[in-house]
């Protein structure tokens, strides 16, 4: 399976590199992709170097493009596509229908993958998306199941990638306004998901309360370590009782069924965290790396010592297995 | 102008048998209502419950004038479901409404209703869905004004659709929140979500109303209510509207819109009669004016929440 690795700057990029993926994705400076954060991402020259040194070592680079234009900028995103052409990205990452259609008329030649904001989760959207636009990858939605996967990949003409490690949606991608309900900035519409620009932290007696423009995420005690407030990893109340009610806050980690994933018929595996530094990269590339080489050679896969890089330092494998849901 | 189109949306709620028919039955006598959605878009599950009933139901809506769209599922995640919306887009002579790309997909060569739930953020996209035969297009709630202003201009032939009442489906996901906050598995949730008739109220820690969980879905816990923008709406080009069914007496939600969309009574007489209706509604339109969803700007001389 393809390792595919996130990086938010160029020193993630060659620590990704070097840390043995296959290959990097990274994005434009803009809200032409979902991790628009500040002081991220790649200008064109810096994508430039990035894809002239990743093919150096044999690793390839692709670039998301996957947020959703907004009406009447649309051409900042066809902007990226041209540009990302011209560079000589390896795969242009997609969610938008008009983008799509903007870089199969413009680009015949380039190969296109959709997007996990696209959220095409079974096998007739799939088709759709390969029948009409030729994309040659799509990767999965966080809402299915191993077997599920298995069997889509018995039905469809495309391959697969699917998210192996990092932050997790609860909520399929690409269908989730939760963000912009309390800050009025969304995934879709702005790249973004509980932007710290509306994040606040609050000392409330001897506790900690985090919240997300008006609403109160969490409230912790002393005892407890303080997280981001990411809205659907919060505590809530409902029915009477307080609670994680949509996710704890875990982490993805797939280590453990890299084996089964392959089995199931995915091409390639992604690991989140655009937004993460290069040590962390490192890290987690090289585990996985040294996982899939001794999957490769026939051993099993050891469980990584990366727990203490999950947040909230405890992981699932999520909607892979049923029990999840 | 052409005259505004009235839409009952679908139940999102799993109300039971006996609810929902009533409902329909209300609504097949109900002049105000121009099209109405039947069909369920949250949970498969809940399918097998009132399916039976649903050519019975169809036909006398059908009868009795109504322009009668089967909306179809939001998140479609295993063969079962696929092979369900392979189904239903091949059902003749039935109005579909596509909530997920397999069903838009396979409905392009016939009239259909693009839903809420596809991803529709610009002109590009629009005109796609537009070219392959949407016949209406219901924009996501997300939009704000100036977007649906400009998709409005890029129009040909499809009508627009916003939605002008009720909560806002804001997520979907393969796990059931409804089943998890009583300690149950999807496999085996018991329809708990069918107990609440408008959705699972989710507070804040510190009880401030936040969100409202159905199912897979979770939704505003505010109502969206854009009454004091319909007359802007209308103006851009937007000619269809939704209300979304609630647990109150929603033929005198419609009766109120109908009124407003025919400029018989203005907004804030809309609102003030909404506010006097036995159930506790916050109402927001964030969204629309590209502030957080769950604020009011048109407070309409009413304590804004």
């Amino acid at each position: 399976m393809e390792l595919v690795c996130p990086a938010g700057t160029p020193a993630s990029l060659h620590a990704a590199v070097d840390a043995g993926a296959d290959v990097v994705y990274c994005g434009f400076r803009d809200a032409t992709n979902a991790r628009n954060f500040p002081g991220l991402n790649f200008s064109r020259d810096e994508l430039r170097n990035a894809v002239e040194h990743a093919h150096k070592h044999d690793v390839h680079v692709y670039l998301a493009c996957n947020t959703y234009p907004q009406a009447g900028i649309e051409h900042i995103w066809h902007a990226a596509i041209d540009d990302a052409v011209a560079i000589g990205v390896d795969a242009i990452i997609l969610a938008d229908i008009g983008l799509l259609r903007y870089a199969r008329d413009r680009h015949p030649d380039a190969r296109l993958h959709l997007s996990v904001q696209a959220s095409a989760s079974n096998e007739e959207a799939i088709k759709f998306y390969h029948r009409e636009f030729a994309v040659r990858r799509v990767v999965l939605p966080r809402v299915l199941s191993l077997e599920e996967i298995a069997y889509l990949n018995s039905r469809i003409p495309v391959e697969t990638e699917v998210f192996a490690f990092g932050g997790m949606c609860v909520m399929a991608e690409g269908r989730c306004s939760l963000s912009s309900y309390a800050t009025g900035e969304s995934p879709n519409m702005n790249g973004v998901c509980s932007p710290a620009a509306h994040v606040r932290y609050e000392e409330r007696d001897d506790m900690t309360v985090s919240r997300l423009g008006d609403f109160t995420i969490n409230i912790y005690d002393q005892d407890e370590k303080v997280g981001y407030p990411t809205l659907c990893k919060g505590r809530f109340r409902a029915m009477d009782k307080s609670g994680y009610l949509f996710e704890e806050p875990t982490s993805l980690d797939v280590t453990g069924m890299l084996p089964e994933l392959a089995k199931a018929g995915v091409t390639a595996l992604k690991i989140e965290g655009r937004q993460r530094g290069k040590a962390y990269i490192s890290q987690v590339v090289s585990a996985f790396r040294a996982s899939l080489d001794r999957i490769a050679q026939g051993k099993l896969a050891e469980q990584t010592s990366l727990n203490t890089l999950s947040e909230g330092q405890s992981d699932t494998t999520g909607a892979y297995r049923r029990g999840w849901q | 102008m052409t005259k505004s189109r009235l839409i009952m949306g679908p139940v999102l709620f799993h109300w039971d048998e006996n609810r929902k028919r009533d409902f329909y039955a209300q609504i097949a006598d109900e002049t105000d209502i121009d099209t109405v959605h039947v069909g369920e878009v949250v949970c498969a599950k809940r399918m097998p419950f009132f399916d039976k009933h649903l050519p019975d139901v169809i036909e006398r809506l059908q009868r009795a004038g109504k322009e009668v769209v089967l909306s179809t599922l939001a998140l479609v995640m295993n063969s079962r479901e696929n092979a369900l919306i392979n189904e239903i887009t091949q059902m003749p002579d039935l109005l579909i409404e596509a909530n997920d790309i397999s069903a838009a997909g396979l409905l392009a060569d016939r009239p259909h209703v693009i839903g809420p739930y596809i991803n529709i953020y610009n002109e590009s996209t629009f005109s796609y869905f537009e070219s392959r035969a949407a016949k209406r297009i219901s924009l996501p709630w997300e939009l704000p004004l100036s977007s649906i202003s400009q998709l409005c201009e890029t129009r040909k032939s499809a009508e627009i659709e916003v939605q002008v009442f009720g909560r806002m489906p804001l997520a979907i996901s393969a796990r059931c929140y409804s089943a998890r906050a009583q300690g149950l598995h999807k496999d085996g949730c018991r329809y708990v979500c069918g107990e609440q008739l408008d959705g699972m109220e989710v507070a804040t820690l510190d009880d401030a109303p936040f969100l409202a969980v159905n199912g897979l879905q979770t939704l505003s816990n505010h109502y969206v209510e854009l009454s004091d923008n319909i007359g802007e709406l209308q103006d851009a080009g937007v000619s269809a509207f939704r209300l979304s069914p609630h647990s109150l007496d929603m033929m005198e939600v419609a009766q109120l819109y109908r009124q407003l969309l025919d400029r018989k009574i203005d907004a804030g007489e809309l609102r003030r009669n909404l506010q006097e209706m036995p159930l506790q509604m916050a109402f927001s339109d964030g969204f629309l004016h590209g502030l957080p969803g769950a604020e009011l700007r048109s407070t309409l001389g009413q304590r804004a929440e």
